[in-house]
């Protein structure tokens, strides 16, 4: 359940406008990969469009490919929505649905998926994602309560939930932790670790401690001034990024001279 | 006004005016404090107005509610072969919630989906040219819409009516009747439902832009399509918007005078066939019909009238409040 990601040549548009400028990446199944740089430099953009979510504002386009286990996620025939139940994603502020139920809310994708699902499977699945998202021994006696009630780290531990139970290859997580204080982010830093065992894991982080400790491999994105589309300066494996980077840029920004 | 002119042992007492005005809970000053006079102020003008509604319906409408069957039936205050107040009163509150409820199923629907288009569906340019076009409907007066009712809808859409007649003839329990002239209070519904549509679809539309961007993109996310996204996420959240335009529209479908008058051939029954003429009849068009030539105790069971549309149009807007209020704990609102 798990797949690996080739991203080539990869320019985004917003529009006439080059947001993101000739990424070309490989991101290992099983692994956590963070993307790091500073604000504006199109890591966010970038991580959207490997679910193709950037689609959601109008005028986005991509040119160049990205290839899921050897699939174009943009090929003719491929369905956007298709791709999102395969590439789930965990955004920057929890958003589990404030109608829902704690229960209601993890089952959300997969009763989209037009699955009738028996009650018994309900319930397994149910249990199965909060016990995969750390959640379960927390909200196992208030399932039927409305999602919003549950405290800030909860609630995105449980969009983590809501999105692992589509049962998806890879989880894209859009700074997953800038919301949240330092104990729950502990908490989903863990479950990071838990989730990689399963699932390929992309990480858009601010906090490069974060990146240090969660990821095995980092990405480093930069722009060079305002206007300018961002660009992926250098990916390594984690170690090597923060310890010894082949770019200059790539020194000032982790050793916290600029950003 | 010691502060300033005792400069040296001024420190203690330049001090003391803001601790004054904190003691006395003011703490606002020129524009501000006539501002909060004159919101106060509107607010409280408001309840005046409501309160002396209800002052002149219940004075002028008691001596009605009072007034014995004799006086009531032999003074012409209700229409003859009538002896009680309920006689009357009874089938216009069941004429005028009827035509109503009927209103608001089929503008509803049709509302929604407007807005739904406008909000999620439709491009930028068309949907403005489309919220403007609601907005024009809004602003046509109701006896326009009477006129194009009653001359130009009725004789068409009666044939509809013969037609559906038609086909629930094979009901046993209940035979259809209907009129050709479709001067009926189904042709009624329908005008009122065309005069509601505008400010259902507005609210509506507006409740549906505020839906949060990070909701429709947790669906968007989980692999819904648009359709299933607007299910789990746009329409969950403007649940509660939508039952409070369904009753703002509810409001000026009871409330609705010119169009029904001018539509519907009036009958005061209890009675579902609302294909026939002669059959139901508003509160609000009775009151119109008869105002001009009524005198003495026949303006009080006017007015009586009057009172009971009041109360239905208050309960029925408890009841969306209580409606809306049931499911606060998923509202979002926390």
């Amino acid at each position: 359940m798990a797949q690996r990601i080739d991203v080539k040549d990869l320019n985004i548009y917003y529009g006439d406008f080059l947001a993101v400028e000739g990424v070309s990446m490989t991101i290992d199944p099983k692994s956590v990969t963070a993307f790091i740089g500073p604000s504006g430099c199109g890591k966010s953009t970038f991580l959207r469009t490997l679910n193709r979510m950037h689609e959601v504002i109008p005028g986005a386009r991509v040119d160049g490919s990205v290839e899921l286990e050897g699939v174009d996620l943009y090929g003719d025939d491929v369905d956007p929505v298709a791709v999102r139940r395969t590439v789930g994603m965990v955004f920057q502020r929890p958003n589990p649905f404030p109608t829902m139920s704690i229960r209601d809310n993890v089952l959300a994708g997969v009763k989209l998926n037009n699955k009738r699902i028996s009650k018994s499977d309900a319930d397994e699945l149910v249990e199965s994602s909060l016990r995969g998202a750390n959640l379960w021994n927390e909200v196992k006696d208030r399932l039927e309560k409305p999602g919003s009630g549950l405290s800030g780290g909860q609630q995105q531990r449980l969009c983590i939930a809501r999105a692992i139970a589509v049962k998806p290859q890879v989880v894209l997580m859009d700074e997953p932790c800038s919301a949240l204080d330092p104990i729950s982010t502990l908490a989903i830093e863990d479950l990071i670790q838990e989730l990689k065992k399963d699932y390929t894991i992309v990480i858009v982080t601010h906090n490069m401690q974060q990146a240090a400790r969660v990821s095995d491999r980092t990405a480093f994105f930069n722009i060079a001034g305002t206007g300018k589309p961002g660009r992926l300066i250098e990916m390594n494996d984690t170690a090597t990024i923060f310890s010894s980077p082949a770019e200059k840029a790539t020194e000032d920004y982790v050793s916290g001279r600029f950003g | 006004m010691t502060t300033t002119d005792s400069p040296p042992d001024a420190k203690p007492g330049r001090l003391k005016p803001p601790a004054r005005r904190r003691n006395s809970g003011d703490t606002e000053r020129g524009f501000s404090r006539v501002f909060r006079w004159i919101t106060t102020g509107s607010g409280a003008f408001l309840l005046l107005v409501l309160a002396a509604v209800a002052v002149f319906l219940i004075a002028r409408g008691l001596p009605a509610l009072t007034a014995s069957p004799d006086e009531l039936s032999g003074k012409g205050g209700l229409p003859t072969g009538m002896n009680s107040l309920w006689d009357l009163v009874g089938p216009l509150v069941f004429g005028t919630l009827l035509a109503a409820t009927m209103a608001l199923l089929l503008a509803t629907p049709v509302a929604i989906g407007i807005a739904l288009f406008i909000s999620h569906y439709a491009p930028r340019r068309a949907a403005s040219v489309i919220g403007y076009v609601i907005d024009l409907l809004a602003a046509i007066p109701s006896v326009v819409f009477g006129l194009w009712g009653g001359r130009t809808l009725a004789p068409i859409i009666s044939d509809v009516w013969v037609w559906i007649a038609g086909v629930l003839d094979f009901l046993p329990f209940w035979t259809v009747n209907v009129t050709n002239t479709g001067r009926s209070l189904a042709t009624a519904s329908v005008v009122l439902a065309v005069m509601v549509l505008p400010i259902i679809t507005a609210v509506s539309r507006e409740v549906f832009l505020q839906t949060p961007t990070l909701h429709e993109e947790a669906a968007l996310a989980l692999g819904a399509t648009r359709w299933e996204m607007i299910r789990t996420a746009v329409l969950p959240f403007g649940r509660s918007g939508v039952i409070s335009a369904a009753m703002l529209g509810l409001g000026r479908a009871l409330g609705e005078t010119m169009a029904v008058l001018m539509i519907l051939s009036p009958g005061i029954l209890y009675s579902f066939q609302i294909f026939d003429s002669g059959q139901q009849q508003t509160i609000a068009a009775f009151i119109a019909s008869r105002f001009a030539e009524a005198s003495g105790l026949a303006v009080n069971v006017l007015i009586a009238t009057g009172l009971a549309l009041f109360v239905i149009t208050m309960v029925v807007n408890m009841g969306a409040r209580a409606i809306v209020a049931r499911r606060k704990e998923f509202s979002g609102a926390n």
